[in-house]
């Protein structure tokens, strides 16, 4: 039984809102996914993946802003990854 | 060698005189940005320029690029890097991309490093997402790299991925990798002679190539050696334009964050034009507004 990773961005930390990122890891070794190899998401929300079958098995945190940084930006902040065995 | 003096004249009132030293730059015969083209930098990260090197150089780069390139040492004054009327002073002497080079980084800036990249033939993956050199995060200057894309780049062939918006996020490198694919980002396809000009932090990767051609691109970074303060033609400064490019999102941004660009690439357009009143829907009037308290003695 391999993995298959679906990772998702999402436009806000609700699982229901829209997809904005998006990456694919595949234990199967039957597809290749790779940077920059498609311009649609699989799915236009989190809770579309659920609906399709993936399981959600990791939230980002919500973390408040360390003080003197709140205007910093970096990395996305809603990331969900989901699994598919 | 510089031949032309720049035409300046002091900025008007409205353009806050008192704040500033700087001036208004004028249109000259250089091939200078507008401020418009100057704010779709400071909100995107990266300016294309698409088909401006001759087709002769373009056919002079392939070779030259095939046969490699001589190391420059880190900081070598562009005057200084390069044999004259070889090919790459060729090409950064074209004038578009000689103006946007000035309009960005100024006269004379200093070369950090070059090379070339190639996309072998049906290359198996693609680089992971990342931002170059190191973690980046001066508010008031910023290194330009010069990407140069010497024959058409058709989809399929591995044309540079970026994320438009993402320059001024603060990443180390490739910690950002584990993330594919964004709404909104650019797969680069491309006319030959193509230049795109990047700010030092905009999310970029070379693609994978599913081609049976080789992809070329010849990049250069560029470190500035003056303020980077108006260097464009400003003649346009306060047209409305320039509000819409900076207040511009882009499909990938959560929308909470997207508010924080906005604020961001505000501080930034303050550094770049010295006007330190400029906002755009009182994203940063708002807070940093703390009214000293008065006495009621």
């Amino acid at each position: 039984m391999k993995q298959q990773v679906l990772v998702l961005y999402l436009a806000s930390s609700a699982l229901d809102s829209p997809v904005v990122g998006w990456s694919r890891y595949d234990g199967t070794g039957r597809t290749r996914p790779t940077t920059g190899d498609s311009d649609e998401p699989p799915y236009p929300t989190g809770l579309a993946a659920l609906a399709d079958g993936w399981r959600l098995f990791q939230a980002s945190q919500l973390l408040p802003p360390h003080p003197g940084h709140e205007y910093d930006t970096s990395f996305l902040k809603h990331e969900f990854f989901f699994e598919k065995l | 060698m510089r031949v032309r003096i720049y035409q300046h004249r002091a900025i008007a009132p409205h353009d806050t005189p008192l704040r500033t030293p700087y001036v208004r730059r004028m249109p000259t015969t250089k091939h200078l940005l507008t401020s418009v083209e100057l704010a779709r930098f400071v909100a995107r990260g990266f300016l294309r320029l698409d088909g401006v090197v001759p087709p002769e150089l373009n056919e002079e780069a392939i070779a030259t690029l095939s046969t490699g390139i001589p190391a420059v040492p880190y900081g070598t004054p562009l005057a200084e890097a390069f044999p004259q009327n070889t090919f790459i002073p060729r090409l950064l002497t074209v004038p578009a991309v000689a103006g946007a080079l000035e309009s960005l980084v100024g006269p004379d800036p200093t070369v950090d490093h070059h090379a070339v990249h190639v996309r072998e033939p049906h290359e198996g993956s693609a680089q992971d997402l990342h931002a170059d050199a190191i973690i980046d995060v001066r508010p008031d200057a910023f290194d330009v790299q010069l990407m140069y894309y010497p024959h058409e780049v058709t989809p399929d062939m591995g044309g540079t991925l970026s994320v438009p918006g993402s320059h001024l996020r603060h990443v180390n490198e490739t910690d950002i990798g584990r993330v594919q694919n964004l709404r909104g980002q650019t797969r680069l396809t491309c006319p030959a002679g193509t230049v795109v000009l990047v700010h030092h932090g905009i999310w970029h990767g070379g693609r994978r190539n599913d081609t049976a051609r080789r992809r070329y691109m010849y990049k250069i970074r560029f470190n500035p050696t003056v303020p980077q303060v108006r260097l464009w033609d400003t003649s346009d400064l306060h047209d409305p334009a320039v509000t819409a490019e900076l207040g511009a999102s882009f499909p990938w941004y959560e929308q909470a964050t997207a508010r924080l660009e906005i604020h961001n690439r505000v501080l930034l357009w303050r550094a770049l034009t010295g006007d330190d009143t400029f906002d755009i829907d009182h994203w940063v009037t708002r807070v940093s507004n703390r009214p000293a308290l008065r006495s009621h003695a």
